[in-house]
């Protein structure tokens, strides 16, 4: 196992990520992906000077459409595939908390 | 021919479309067959997550009524195909393989399947894939992993296994997968069967959902070369509904399909036929070219550099775009929600429902792109990835100007073993001569090419042919070429 990363950077990156994992999860993935960015390093040795990054293959450009209303999911659609609902909302824990003055 | 009969060689899609349009047979005793086979065998393989028989069968129905009344129906009319469960259908479940959408059922039909339904096509299930299309090997898909037609003990490839796996085994006679980083094409080469990547913007990606959305296509997946193209080109071209899909015109894929290409030049590139290869696969891909050459093909010498460096480039790009694109299963709108604790916020239900509800690998990509977009390493990975995507480009268009298409492996070595590869970058070094079609857009297809003896069976060899962004005519002529002289595509495992 490397250590290219600390056991405190995966659990930062966890947490950007929006994922509960346990103390042993991080580890594994703390050597996991060591493993991995020691292979990526290997990007190192080319010169990139000057070279336009490529987001995206092919030479599209943005298409814009004519703003008019076309055919959409209906709202019973929607609430359908939701896991929690209060008559045509999505239900969600409460966001504010006392202290942030709900 | 009876299209379903176990041992018949199988039949193409044309002439199940053809005898069924012809009344040799109804659509509905074609689609029961099907059904049957997957109800005998498919306890054992596990290509299908779920199959769609009352669907299926009023489908069939309804083809079979529009004969009677002499209405015209699609050129696909009856004939049964699989979809990979990363696309989405308004009938059945969508889970891409994941215990995050386990229940969810998709509200629409992607394009791409749509446009199967419009030609008569009649969807026979979902087949299993690793987890939202990221693994190798179908094994990382939390409902259990699909096994190999030719060994059960072995993988079908990934991630579409299940798409390929069940076309091999005649339980479909062609299907739908993905290819991200080789994702149809790797799986098509395990199973000895045809597994096309389109090229970037040929197929509509509404319905497909998304891991890394620079990368992914829909692919096509038969026994045949004439099949895959037959499926591209009912799924190919303009959708309004994604931005990124091409106006280009479909070429009739059909047309010049066994006429060889005019002076045609075969890229041979030599990093492609590495000593870290198995050497049957090795030896293989000698005789494909050789039997270009006495075809009639130049064959040139190519040099790619940067072959070396496709792996570390992609899983920097692809980890990242899925990072982002899977920041939506935060189940608040669908998918799966934890229970919460009291005390507990609506940041433990986001980061509880995302933990709990997706599996290691997936877990492990959204890490690594995330780090890899992190403040203080987005220059060092992603855009520096980026730029050698470039470079890779440039590489490969460079190469272009030499030749018409370029021939080697589509994997180093046959199908492994289930649970072979333990080390995550093991598995994605399988990925080693798939994902530059991906990195650079181009179109690449996957067919039989030879075994390698494994034990009591054998074990097929895929042959990768990548040409020119757009240039699908071409790569299926190239294709066809090499299947006309030999007797590989549309081979059944011994044992089914």
């Amino acid at each position: 196992m490397t250590d290219r990363l600390s056991l405190d950077e995966v659990r930062h990156v966890a947490k950007l990520a929006r994922l509960r994992l346990t103390d042993e999860q991080l580890q594994q993935y703390r050597g996991q992906l060591s493993t991995i960015l020691d292979h990526i390093a290997k990007l190192e040795a080319l010169d990139v000077e000057g070279v336009e990054p490529m987001a995206h293959p092919g030479d599209l450009t943005n298409r814009l459409d004519a703003d008019e209303v076309g055919a959409m999911l209906d709202l019973e659609q929607v609430l359908s595939i939701a896991p929690a609902t209060e008559s045509q909302f999505l239900a969600v824990p409460k966001v504010l908390t006392d202290e942030e003055g709900s | 021919m009876s299209p379903d009969a176990e041992g018949d060689s199988p039949a193409t899609l044309r002439s199940i479309a053809g005898t069924i349009r012809e009344r040799a047979i109804t659509a509905r005793a074609v689609v029961e067959g099907y059904l049957n086979r997957i109800e005998k065998l498919d306890e054992q393989l596990h290509c299908f997550h779920e199959t769609c028989a009352g669907h299926a069968l009023a489908a069939a129905e309804a083809i079979d009524e529009q004969l009677d009344l002499d209405q015209d129906v699609g050129p696909l009319a009856g004939v049964p195909v699989a979809i990979k469960d990363n696309l989405a259908t308004d009938f059945g479940h969508t889970t891409c393989g994941s215990r995050i959408l386990e229940a969810f059922k998709s509200p629409y039909t992607g394009t791409a399947v749509q446009r199967l339904v419009d030609a008569g096509a009649v969807i026979l299930g979902k087949t299993n894939c690793d987890e939202f299309a990221m693994g190798s090997s179908t094994e990382h898909c939390a409902f259990g992993p699909t096994r190999n037609p030719w060994d059960p003990e072995r993988v079908p490839g990934g991630s579409s296994g299940g798409s390929a796996a069940a076309v091999a085994a005649g339980l479909c006679p062609a299907a739908l997968g993905s290819d991200t980083g080789g994702s149809t094409r790797q799986p098509a080469a395990f199973c000895g069967v045809v597994g096309v990547k389109p090229s970037y913007g040929r197929v509509s990606r509404y319905g497909l959902v998304a891991f890394g959305s620079s990368l992914d296509q829909i692919g096509t997946i038969g026994r045949t070369v004439e099949d895959a193209a037959v499926l591209l080109g009912v799924i190919a071209g303009a959708d309004p509904r994604d931005s990124t899909c091409s106006d280009a015109e479909v070429p009739d894929y059909l047309k010049l399909i066994n006429e060889t290409p005019p002076n045609l030049r075969i890229g041979v590139p030599r990093q492609y036929l590495s000593d870290d290869n198995a050497p049957e696969v090795n030896e293989a891909i000698e005789r494909a070219v050789n039997l270009y050459k006495a075809l009639g093909a130049e064959i040139v010498d190519i040099d790619l550099p940067l072959t070396d460096y496709g792996i570390a480039t992609y899983y920097v790009i692809a980890p990242a775009e899925a990072s982002s694109n899977l920041a939506r299963y935060d189940g608040i709108r669908y998918g799966r929600r934890a229970e919460l604790e009291k005390g507990e916020d609506l940041y433990d239900l986001y980061a509880r429902s995302r933990a709990e509800g997706f599996g290691p690998e997936v877990r492990r990509r959204i890490m690594l792109g995330t780090y890899a977009l992190s403040a203080g390493y987005y220059d060092a990975y992603y855009k520096r990835a980026l730029q050698v995507r470039r470079l890779i480009k440039q590489e490969m268009d460079q190469a272009f100007e030499k030749c018409d298409a370029l021939l080697g492996p589509t994997a180093p070595t046959p199908a492994f073993a289930i649970g072979e590869k333990v080390d995550p970058l093991s598995m994605y070094l399988c990925d080693v001569y798939t994902t530059a079609a991906n990195i650079a857009g181009i179109c690449a297809v996957s067919l039989p090419c030879g075994y390698a003896e494994a034990g009591e069976t054998r074990l097929p060899i895929g042959l990768q042919i990548q040409c020119r962004a757009f240039d699908e005519a071409t790569m299926f002529r190239v294709a066809r070429m090499f299947e006309a002289n030999t007797k590989y595509s549309g081979t059944r495992p011994p044992a089914l």
